[in-house]
């Protein structure tokens, strides 16, 4: 397990969201080893690291999508490990799945609506969402399949908001957008934190997930290879962690070994 | 697969790759001799017994064909009983020309194997779902369009020619070793077949489709294959049937074009073990045992055998023979492969429950 | 003359067969559910109604709504218990299950019913009163009311996927399941209550039905199912009123088969559904292709 780089968080806070030593596997490919992480209220946490580091995987088991092999998920100070994951929204757990995953025969409205079903009360309403994206308002009966991908991330933004989550997780909203489009999106996070919610992450643009975060972790083939504060962290320890170059410390520190045998799997 | 994630390699010789952990001859001899027995029965029982055990073979060897489809090729068809009916037909007709119906079996399962051939063109491309709608749809079709000539009987059916013998005996005799025969060419093909390239294009597609097309597996005429061999089976049988019941009727009840054929051989296979070639074997027992004892109760051995099976293929979903595998570890027809470390003997392993580290311990079974 | 005749006939035939196909396409589209055991529910529904008759003396009329919803019950828990189950486990399973489960339930009216088929008693007056257009042309009015009711009930069926809360649950879910739990969705339930309603619409069909033939133990796999799945294949999946069209054009196709050769008629039906399932699977309305 590596340590933080500064352990300078504020410990008197108790965190919103806990994972505790995750081993989540597909099949028989471990593809989380051991992770933690916990969450500040107000916080912008950012996962980042390459394809295939199981930063996706890390969500969808938060979420309940996945079954972890072992360790526990707390939310709330509640384990929520064994809940079904729908019974994780309710409670307050949102998520913009990778890839957006609208109701593609649904128009934009009736995504939303979807969204809002089983709503928990809150400042989100149809009304502050269309404020925030102003150009839905007059296609609200479009059907999503025919929108932008922008477009489209904006209304699976919008639909997991209208449902008033305590923590938002966001997986890889820069996928397949333009930069420019990005920037716009993540532009509206400010927004977000506004009204109360926090924020998780997973982003495979380092950049911007460094701009927004508030803390970050990286994760490299299951593990965790970095953890802290942009501000304290330099771009070599962050690339080192990302790519995992060999005669890092840090990421020998995660990986158990020292510098001079060879890795294991 | 079983394969240790912690397996290291042992260095140095080479790796033996062996069909089976104890020496198949042991099985061969084994199935040889009670196929000797077998035909050896009309001569110790009556023809009573023989006759129960002609329908054993009849739904065994249908049995085996619809495993073949579903359980290894994945091809879920509701509608074998088209061949089984198609097989019985092609019987009748050179029966009606004079040749003998026994002379005329194989024209009977190659006939079925041909019309399957324009029939799979037809529904090849079909999933799932679709392909066992499609294969009801056909049975039915092919059934309809057989009804209608009633040179061969029409819609009520026709006496099969050339079985007035003097000997009854020798006639109950000669359809029970008609019968055996044709079960063990079916199970004998399905055993060779998977014990081949076959087997393993199939074994590789149930496992990931995608991986095993773009290994190069040849998996479209894997399936064609399939479907044709299982057609030729099922005609087999059918012409077996016309012979037992000296007729051959299309619809009603007991028909050679009845559903019902269909889920005698979809429940066997299924309780006795989906995908394991000694399932049919077990579950057309049950069969047996279950109609001889509710023999007066009608439609119950079919209720029964019905819940059995949606219980078995929730719960169990190697059947009958897959609980017993799972606890004896018996392969009668050892189709998959095992690997053994250089330096380890046979001997060693032959409990199967030695320690569980064993390395290099991978088998890939069927 | 009578050609005209026939296809009125068919048309209206059609009716029955989109009310048959609705609740199907409901369950495919939504749940990926092949139930092979369909036909039989509808059967079953003409039995139940049979007996709540028997047991009740109650007019045929008030019977229905009744067996509508044992039969929509019904559908619920079946759903939740062993199609789920059966789904998890894949299609394939599923489709076994569903086949068992068929069997068991043919097998069951036939030993506890015998093989008689049950007719529902409706007063005959009713089933053959009938009027003429023009001099050559006769239709009998339980066609006109059961296409009635089929339209009645595909409109319904609309009104209600579009625009109320589990309706469009119901879509969400078919679109994407996990995103839909994700939005606090229980897919199970939403599963059943698509069940439930599938099951209701199949119980009309059946009463309706049983109105104009018996009904046998075996009628489900005979007629019902095939009728059923070829009216949603050629009528193409996802599409209400695609379902409609579909069973236009099987009525029309045996009505219009009947008058070339009178054997013809089942026949042609499932020529139709052949050439259709091998030329254009998604059928005729279909935006996008079934992948």
């Amino acid at each position: 397990m590596s340590e933080p780089i500064n352990g300078a968080r504020h410990s008197s806070a108790s965190p919103i969201l806990e994972v505790r030593d995750l081993v989540v596997h597909h099949g028989q490919l471990r593809a989380l080893s051991g992770i933690s992480l916990h969450v500040l209220p107000g916080e912008v946490y950012a996962i980042i690291g390459a394809n295939g580091a199981g930063k996706s995987t890390l969500l969808r088991t938060i979420a309940g999508l996945h079954h972890p092999t072992s360790g526990s998920i707390v939310y709330d100070g509640k384990d929520v490990t064994g809940l079904r994951p729908e019974k994780r929204a309710t409670a307050g757990i949102g998520m913009v799945p990778e890839g957006r995953r609208l109701f593609a025969s649904l128009t934009l409205e009736e995504n939303l609506k979807v969204g809002a079903t089983y709503a928990r009360k809150g400042p989100w309403t149809f009304d502050r969402v269309y404020e925030m994206f102003p150009w839905m308002k007059d296609r609200r009966e479009q059907r999503t399949a025919q929108m932008s991908g922008g477009e489209q991330q904006s209304v699976a933004i919008g639909r997991a908001l209208v449902a008033n989550p305590r923590v938002l997780m966001l997986d890889e909203l820069s996928l397949g957008l333009a930069p420019v489009i990005v920037q716009r999106i993540y532009g509206m996070l400010p927004q977000i934190l506004e009204s109360g919610v926090t924020v998780l992450l997973v982003e495979q643009d380092v950049s911007q997930a460094l701009r927004v975060a508030t803390h970050l972790q990286c994760l490299l083939e299951g593990h965790t290879t970095l953890e802290g504060r942009p501000a304290d962290v330099t771009t070599e320890q962050v690339e080192a962690a990302y790519f995992g170059m060999a005669g890092s410390a840090s990421v020998e520190r995660a990986l158990n070994v020292s510098p001079d045998e060879g890795s294991e799997s | 697969m079983s394969a240790g994630t912690d397996a290291t390699v042992r260095s140095g010789g080479d790796v033996r790759v062996t069909r089976s952990r104890r020496n198949v001859a042991w099985t061969g001899i084994g199935a040889l001799v009670v196929v000797a027995v077998l035909a050896y029965l009309p001569y110790m029982v009556y023809s009573g017994t023989t006759g129960i055990l002609v329908q054993a073979f009849i739904v065994l060897t249908l049995a085996s064909m619809w495993n073949l489809l579903a359980g290894y090729a994945g091809l879920v068809s509701v509608g074998q009983q088209a061949f089984l009916g198609l097989g019985a037909y092609f019987v009748l007709i050179p029966a009606m020309h004079g040749l003998s119906p026994f002379a005329a079996l194989p024209i009977g399962a190659i006939g079925a194997g041909i019309v399957a051939i324009p029939l799979w063109w037809l529904v090849s491309r079909l999933r799932t779902g679709y392909f066992a709608i499609a294969t009801w749809v056909l049975a039915t079709a092919v059934m309809l369009f057989v009804e209608r000539f009633q040179s061969i009987g029409g819609g009520t059916g026709m006496p099969l020619p050339g079985l007035a013998w003097s000997d009854t005996a020798l006639l109950s005799a000669a359809t029970y070793w008609a019968g055996l025969a044709v079960t063990v060419l079916a199970i004998g093909t399905v055993y060779f077949l998977l014990r081949g390239r076959l087997g393993l294009v199939l074994t590789a597609v149930r496992d990931d489709e995608t991986a095993a097309r773009s290994s190069g597996a040849r998996v479209g005429f894997a399936r064609m294959l399939v479907f044709i061999v299982a057609a030729i089976g099922c005609g087999a049988a059918g012409g077996v049937l016309a012979i037992q019941q000296l007729q051959v009727v299309p619809s009603t009840s007991g028909g050679v074009f009845s559903v019902q054929w269909t889920a005698y051989m979809a429940f066997a296979t299924i309780i006795g073990g989906l995908g394991t070639i000694e399932g049919p074997i077990i579950g057309t027992a049950v069969y047996i045992v279950l109609k001889q004892t509710l023999q007066s109760y009608n439609a119950w051995y079919l209720i029964i055998l019905g819940l059995v099976a949606i219980v078995i293929t929730l719960f169990a979903r190697r059947g009958l023979w897959g609980l017993l595998d799972e606890r004896f570890n018996i392969k009668l027809f050892p189709v998959g492969y095992y690997l053994w470390a250089p330096g380890e003997s046979r001997r060693r392993r032959r409990n199967g429950t030695g320690s569980s580290e064993t390395p290099a311990k991978a088998s890939v079974t069927s | 003359m009578a050609w005209v005749s026939a296809i009125i006939q068919g048309i209206l035939t059609g009716g029955l067969y989109a009310l048959f196909a609705c609740g199907l396409s409901l369950m495919f589209g939504v749940m990926k559910v092949v139930n092979l055991a369909y036909g039989d529910l509808a059967v079953v529904a003409g039995y139940i109604g049979v007996g709540v008759i028997a047991a009740t003396h109650m007019a045929f009329l008030w019977a229905i709504p009744i067996v509508v919803l044992i039969m929509a019950a019904l559908g619920y828990v079946l759903q939740r218990t062993l199609i789920q189950a059966a789904l998890r486990r894949g299609e394939l399973i599923t489709l076994i299950v569903t086949f068992g489960l068929s069997m068991v339930i043919e097998n069951g009216l036939l030993q506890f019913f015998t093989a008689n088929g049950k007719g529902l008693g409706v007063n005959q007056s009713f089933v053959t009163a009938s009027f003429s257009i023009g001099s050559q042309i006769t239709i009998a009015w339980l066609d006109v009311i059961i296409f009635a009711l089929a339209v009645v009930v595909l409109l319904s069926l609309q009104y209600y996927l579009s625009s109320t809360k589990y309706g469009r649950l119901i879509r969400a879910v078919a679109d994407d399941r996990e995103a839909a739990q994700l939005s606090g969705a229980d897919y199970r339930h939403v599963f059943g209550i698509a069940a439930a309603i599938a099951f209701g619409t199949v119980a009309l069909a059946g009463m309706a039905y049983g109105t104009t033939t018996v009904l046998y133990p075996t009628t489900g796999t005979d007629t019902i199912l095939l009728i059923a799945f070829a009216t949603v294949v050629i009528g193409g999946l996802g599409s209400l009123w695609g379902t409609l069209l579909g069973g236009i054009v099987l009525g029309v196709a045996q009505q219009v088969g009947a008058q070339i050769n009178i054997s013809y008629e089942l026949l042609a039906g499932y020529v139709i559904f052949l050439v259709v399932l091998i030329v254009r699977p998604q059928g005729l309305t279909a935006r996008r292709t079934q992948s």
